[in-house]
């Protein structure tokens, strides 16, 4: 095998080659479509922000719970039934009127499936991945997230084995809302920390 | 490896092209192509590393120039190859086509593969990223490598991906998080204000000098 120089217009398509590479699969009995079509469709059904939200709703309405959170993330987050793939060692990271936090994988996609699903395609594309890390401020401004100069902007490159969550910031005009409305008003831009509540 | 996906500092890729929200997979082949990597990574018990390792070693310009999905699928069928799973030319003549895979591991197993499971730093430790630069797949990016940080959490024991990747078995490193200043990273392009954390593996680090 040697590195490849083709010029992309002379690959086939992208279609044929996962048809390819299944088909081998297939025939020596290394995948099973059926099974595996059941954990995508589990994925695809279960993971995603609207869990990560319930984790920040109830830190925010339960303090014993948020310092849990806090120290041992796994555990805390574990207790509202999300774990698995890609969320063994979470890492909750709170932001504050004088902290603001970012995540970002600089090396490939590293994200916390369990709380906040599979990554949308800005995360794992070359803009984020290359600027979050060296000028946050600027790249959060320029994605409407204006960080007052004050604030000191922490960012968190997922390079190993902790996956981070960023506990946002409660916003005001919310103490009437029931937890269940709270996780209601999460997004997951606040979680990865590009956007605040 | 000092590798195209090893983004972090990089200038001229613009700006951010956010959306609110999108379906997991835009289009049935990148589903199909996540189907079969979960599967062949549960069948060969393929660690993280060689995962990863497997789409790091993409030629720079097809990962640039692909989607994501499609970097799985280059990462899948490079190492069905490798598992002699198939061929390059069995894979061009099923896709119709020329079916590009990755370049050759050229990783080397470190001399010491003993495991530690004593961490030898403690938080408010200073420590210096060694400028290792190893051939083949690391968790160290680029953008770290000889520069000198604080340690700010230690989070225990794990397997040294470096090691796992390529075929050195499960070898057990402490791992930190390391924060770094803005200046330390980016010199006089950095900013006051900004901080910046990697989780760096011990047999990255050293004493600062």
């Amino acid at each position: 095998m040697i590195a490849d120089h083709h010029h992309p217009a002379d690959l086939a398509p992208v279609e044929a080659r996962v048809a390819a590479i299944e088909s081998v699969l297939v025939e020596k009995g290394v995948i099973d479509t059926e099974m595996l079509d059941q954990i995508v469709q589990n994925f695809e059904d279960n993971l995603g922000p609207m869990n990560g939200a319930k984790v920040v709703a109830r830190a925010w309405t339960d303090s014993a719970y948020k310092e849990r959170l806090l120290s041992d993330g796994t555990a805390a987050i574990a207790e509202l039934g999300f774990h698995g793939p890609q969320g063994e060692y979470m890492v909750v990271v709170e932001s504050t009127p004088v902290v603001h936090n970012l995540v970002v994988c600089t090396l490939c996609s590293c994200y916390p499936w369990p709380t906040l699903g599979i990554p949308p395609k800005w995360y794992k594309a070359p803009a984020y991945r290359s600027r979050a890390i060296r000028e946050p401020r600027k790249l959060l401004a320029e994605m409407g997230t204006v960080i007052p100069d004050d604030v000191e902007i922490r960012v968190w490159d997922s390079s190993a084995e902790a996956r981070y969550l960023v506990l946002p910031m409660r916003p005001e005009g919310t103490a009437e809302l029931s937890e269940e409305q709270l996780a209601g008003i999460i997004t997951r831009d606040s979680m990865i920390g590009v956007a605040r509540l | 490896m000092d590798g195209v996906h090893d983004l972090g500092g990089l200038d001229g890729f613009g700006p951010v092209e956010h959306e609110d929200s999108e379906p997991y997979f835009a289009e049935d082949w990148e589903r199909r192509t996540f189907r079969l990597m979960l599967g062949l990574i549960a069948a060969l018990e393929i660690p993280g590393g060689r995962f990863r390792h497997s789409i790091e070693r993409m030629a720079p310009e097809h990962y640039l120039s692909s989607p994501y999905w499609e970097h799985w699928l280059t990462g899948a069928a490079t190492m069905a190859v490798e598992s002699d799973l198939t061929t390059s030319d069995d894979l061009d003549r099923r896709a119709g086509g020329h079916f590009p895979l990755s370049s050759p591991d050229r990783g080397v197993l470190p001399n010491d593969l003993t495991p530690r499971t004593e961490p030898r730093y403690t938080v408010g430790d200073e420590v210096r990223v060694r400028a290792w630069h190893p051939p083949g797949h690391t968790r160290a990016p680029r953008y770290v490598q000889g520069k000198r940080g604080t340690v700010i959490r230690v989070d225990g024991v794990f397997n040294l991906d470096d090691i796992a990747a390529h075929g050195g078995g499960a070898v057990a490193d402490p791992l930190y998080s390391v924060r770094f200043t803005s200046r330390e990273l980016w010199g006089e392009a950095g900013a006051d204000g900004e901080v910046m954390h990697a989780d760096l593996f011990e047999r990255y680090l050293e004493d600062p000098q």
